[in-house]
C-alpha cells in the first residue's frame, strides 16, 4: 500500500538531492517514491521492503553485476539510466538467458538535478519495460558534493536459462566462425563527441540497446553450435577477441573488409588517432560459432532488426601465442591487440 | 571515406606493389629509412612490408617526438607538476612516457599532481583564463608540424595579457635530427644503419617545405622522397626511391604534392620564427646532445618561458643499460634486437619511450606485428 504523502512535494522541476535525501529518513522515501517507483512501478516495487522475492523456474540461473559511471551523463542515443539497464540485460543475455529482474543502486552526488534524475530513472524505466525485465529491487545514497560525478549507477542481474546451453569464453575451437552483430565503435565515439574538451560535429548515436531478444533469434537457429557470446563493450572487439583467444587457447585471424564500421564511425576515429576495433559498444554482440552452423545463425541475425549489419568477419585458428591477427583491406597483416591504458590521441 | 579511401585503395596498392617487385634489381638490396612514427604506424597497420619484395626493407627512424625526448625532460616536468600552484597541459601521448624510476606524468597525477590532457593549444589558453591564481604551464613538445600552434598561443597569450601561463619547450628540429643519423661520429661507431634512401617527413614538410632537405640529399648521397601519411603514399615514396636508387640520383622529391609545398607554410614559419629561436645544443634521446635542432623562446617572450620562471634544472638520467631505444631510433637495431622488447618491456610496463608513443617503432612493433617478429626470433 502506498505510503500517503504528508510532506511537500518533490520539487522536480526546481530541486536537487541534498543530504537528507540519503538519510534514510522522510526525504529518502519521497524520493524513492515519488522518482523511483513512479519511473519503475511494479508490484514488487509497490510492497516497499529491502527486497523482492520472486519464484525460481526451471533450469539454470544466471545473475551478473554492473556499474556504471559514463561521462557525460546523457549522450546521443540515450544516457546512463538506458545504458544501465541494457548493459546488464546484455549481460545476462550473452549467457543465452532470458534476462527477468534487475535491482538497482544509486550513488548520488549533492546538488544533482531532481530534473535529471527523473529523466535518467523515467529512461531506465523505459529501457526495462521495453526489454520486458522488472527493476524489483534498489538502493539510494547521497555523497557530498565533489564526492561523485554526478550520479553512478550499479546494477545486477537475474536472468533464467532454460535452453540447456553453457556458453563460455573457453569453448571456442579452431575452425569456429566470428560473428558480429552490425556495426563497431558507435556508442564509443557518440561519447567522445560529446565530452566537453572534444566537442566535435558527428550524426553518430550509441547503439546502447538490450539484445536478448537478438540472441533468443540465434539461440533458436543455432541452439549449441554458440559455442561463446560477448558483447564488446569497454576495449571493443579487439579486447573481447582477445580475451576468447586467451580462454580458449587459441588465435583469430580476422578479414578487416568484413567487419562492418559506419563511415562517420571511420572518420571520427581517424581525427582522434584512434583505432574502431578499440571502441567500445553497448548494442552489439560476438558471435563464436561452428562452421557448419554459422551461416544459419547468420541469417538469422540479419532477419533481425538489431542485426541487420550482422556479418562474419573471421575464424578462430590455432595459434599459441593466442593472437588476433587480420589481414588489411590493403592485402597485409596485422595483430590486432588489446588496447593498452586508456585511449589516447596522437600528437602529429 | 571521403579523402581518405582514394589513398587505401587495394587495387592501386597492388599495382605499386608490382611495379617495385619488377623494378627493384633482385641483385641488390634497398634499406630505406622511414623518418616518420607516423609512417612506421601506417607500414604496421596497413601490413605494407608484406606488399614488398624480400631486398626492399624498411628501417624506423627517430621521428616520434616523444620517443626522442629524454627521461631527463619527463622528470623535469612531474616535478613541476608537483608543485601545488601548478597545472601541466600536456598532450595524451606524453602521459605514460616513463621518466626516471619507472615514474610518468600518469602516475604523477594519481599521486595528486593537476596534470591535464589538452588536444590544442588553445585548450591551455582556456584552462589558464578559468583558473586565474594557478600557473597552468604548457609541455609543448613536438617537431616543426606543432610548433606554429605553440607559437599562436605565446602570441595570443600575450595579446590577452595572461599572467599565469607559460610553456615548457621541447620543440626539435628535424633536419639537424636527419643530418645526425647520416653523420654523427657517435652513430658511426655504432655501426651506421646502412640507408640507401629516407621516406622524408610529411606535416612536418607541409610547414617546411621541401628545400631544408636538399643539402643534406647532396652532401650524404641519399636519395629523399616527401611522403605523406596514407598507405598508398608510403608505397608510391617506395617506388621513386627504388628508381632514385637504380637511376644512381640522390634528389628531393615530393610524393605529398596534395600538401607540402617546396617553400612550405611561408606564414606558420614566420609565426614560428617570430617567437622561437635555436637553441645552442639539445639532448635528444637515442642521438644524444645535437647543437641547433632544438627551439627556445626569444627574449620578448622570455617571461613565457617555464624553464626560466620555474627556475626548472635537467638533471641527468641514466637510460637502462639493456634497453636498445636508442640503436632503435638511429635505425641500427630493430626492436626485436632488443632482450627487454616483449618480456619486461610492454605498453603497460614501458622501459623505453619507443614502447609508449603510438608512433614508436616498439609500440608498432608489439602492436601490429608481435606474430611476426615471433617467427623472426625463432628463425
Amino acid at each position: 500500500m502506498r505510503v500517503k504523502s504528508y510532506q511537500r512535494k518533490l520539487d522536480i522541476k526546481n530541486g536537487c538531492i541534498d543530504l537528507s535525501h540519503g538519510s534514510g529518513g522522510r526525504a529518502t522515501t519521497q524520493l524513492v517514491l515519488g522518482l523511483f517507483h513512479e519511473a519503475f512501478g511494479n508490484e514488487w516495487l509497490a510492497r516497499c521492503n529491502d527486497q523482492s522475492a520472486f519464484g525460481v523456474r526451471s533450469g539454470r540461473m544466471v545473475m551478473t553485476t554492473d556499474s556504471y559511471v559514463v561521462s557525460p551523463l546523457f549522450f546521443p542515443g540515450g544516457n546512463i539510466g538506458s545504458l544501465a539497464v541494457h548493459g546488464t540485460v546484455n549481460d545476462v543475455a550473452m549467457a543465452g538467458a532470458r534476462p527477468l529482474y534487475l535491482a538497482a543502486s544509486f550513488i548520488l552526488e549533492e546538488g544533482f538535478r531532481l530534473s535529471d534524475l527523473k529523466a535518467i530513472a523515467d529512461s531506465m524505466g523505459a529501457a526495462a519495460r521495453a526489454a520486458c525485465v522488472h527493476i524489483i529491487t534498489g538502493d539510494t545514497k547521497v555523497v557530498e558534493r565533489g564526492k561523485a560525478d554526478g550520479l553512478f549507477i550499479s546494477t545486477t542481474g537475474v536472468g533464467v536459462l532454460a535452453n540447456g546451453l553453457d556458453l563460455s569464453a573457453e569453448n571456442a575451437r579452431i575452425g569456429d566462425r566470428v560473428l558480429v552483430s552490425g556495426c563497431l565503435g558507435d556508442h564509443g565515439v557518440a561519447i567522445m563527441s560529446r565530452r566537453h574538451n572534444l566537442a566535435f560535429q558527428v550524426d553518430i548515436v550509441s547503439d546502447s540497446a538490450a539484445l536478448h531478444d537478438l540472441v533468443a533469434v540465434m539461440v533458436a537457429a543455432g541452439g549449441a553450435s554458440i559455442r561463446v557470446m560477448r558483447d564488446p563493450t569497454r576495449g571493443g572487439l579487439a579486447a573481447t577477441l582477445n580475451e576468447i583467444a586467451h580462454q580458449s587457447s587459441l588465435g583469430f585471424r580476422l578479414q578487416e573488409e568484413a567487419i562492418p564500421v559506419k563511415p562517420a564511425v571511420t572518420a571520427a576515429c581517424e581525427l582522434l588517432g584512434l583505432d574502431p576495433l578499440h571502441v567500445a559498444n553497448e548494442g552489439k554482440l560476438v558471435a563464436i560459432v561452428a562452421a557448419d552452423m554459422a551461416d544459419a545463425v547468420l541469417a538469422a541475425m540479419k532477419a533481425h532488426p538489431l542485426g541487420c549489419d550482422a556479418a562474419d568477419i573471421g575464424e578462430a585458428v590455432a595459434d599459441h601465442h593466442h593472437l588476433v591477427q587480420m589481414s588489411t583491406r590493403f592485402g597485409g597483416g596485422r595483430i590486432v591487440d588489446w588496447l593498452s591504458g586508456e585511449q589516447l590521441p596522437r600528437i602529429c | 571515406m571521403k579523402y581518405a579511401d582514394e589513398f587505401r585503395d587495394k587495387t592501386i596498392a597492388q599495382g605499386l606493389a608490382r611495379a617495385i617487385g619488377t623494378e627493384a634489381d633482385p641483385q641488390r638490396a634497398y634499406r630505406f629509412m622511414e623518418f616518420c612514427g607516423g609512417h612506421t604506424h601506417v607500414i604496421f597497420r596497413y601490413g605494407l612490408e608484406d606488399l614488398l619484395p624480400a631486398n626492399v626493407r624498411l628501417i624506423h627512424g627517430p621521428g616520434c617526438p616523444v620517443c626522442v625526448l629524454p627521461a631527463s625532460r619527463i622528470d623535469m616536468a612531474i616535478r613541476l607538476a608537483a608543485r601545488p600552484q601548478v597545472t601541466l597541459c600536456v598532450y595524451g601521448d606524453l602521459m605514460r612516457v616513463p621518466g626516471s624510476q619507472g615514474q610518468s606524468l600518469l602516475r604523477a597525477r594519481a599521486l595528486g599532481a593537476d596534470i591535464r590532457m589538452v588536444y590544442s593549444t588553445l585548450d591551455a589558453i582556456r584552462i589558464a583564463e578559468q583558473a586565474l591564481d594557478q600557473e597552468v604551464v604548457f609541455f609543448a613538445i613536438g617537431f616543426e608540424t606543432t610548433t606554429p600552434a605553440t607559437a599562436v598561443m605565446i602570441r595570443l597569450a600575450r595579446k590577452k595579457r595572461l599572467k599565469n601561463l607559460s610553456v615548457f619547450c621541447n620543440h626539435v628540429l628535424t633536419p639537424p635530427a636527419m643530418q645526425s643519423i647520416l653523420e654523427s661520429p657517435d652513430i658511426r661507431a655504432l655501426g651506421r644503419a646502412e640507408i640507401d634512401g629516407i621516406i622524408g617527413p610529411a606535416h612536418v614538410s607541409a610547414i617546411i617545405g621541401t628545400e631544408p632537405y636538399g643539402r643534406l640529399a647532396k652532401e650524404f648521397g641519399e636519395p629523399i622522397v616527401i611522403a605523406g601519411f596514407e598507405p598508398l603514399d608510403v608505397m608510391q615514396a617506395i617506388l621513386m626511391l627504388v628508381r632514385q636508387v637504380n637511376g644512381g640520383r640522390y634528389e628531393v622529391e615530393n610524393q605529398y604534392s596534395r600538401a607540402v609545398k617546396r617553400e612550405g607554410n611561408h606564414r606558420a614559419m614566420v609565426a614560428v620564427s617570430n617567437v622561437f629561436e635555436l637553441r645552442d645544443e639539445f639532448e635528444w634521446r637515442g642521438l644524444g646532445p645535437i647543437q641547433d635542432s632544438a627551439l627556445k623562446l626569444k627574449r620578448p617572450y622570455a617571461k613565457f618561458d617555464a624553464e626560466a620562471r620555474f627556475v626548472m634544472h635537467e638533471l641527468p638520467v641514466v637510460d637502462n643499460p639493456a634497453c636498445e631505444c636508442g640503436a632503435i631510433l638511429r635505425g641500427v637495431k630493430s626492436p626485436v634486437d632488443c632482450k627487454l622488447f616483449g618480456t619486461v618491456c610492454t605498453p603497460e610496463t614501458p622501459i623505453g619511450s619507443c614502447m609508449v608513443s603510438s608512433e614508436g617503432a616498439c609500440a608498432a612493433h608489439w602492436t601490429y606485428g608481435r606474430g611476426r617478429d615471433y617467427q623472426l626470433r625463432r628463425a
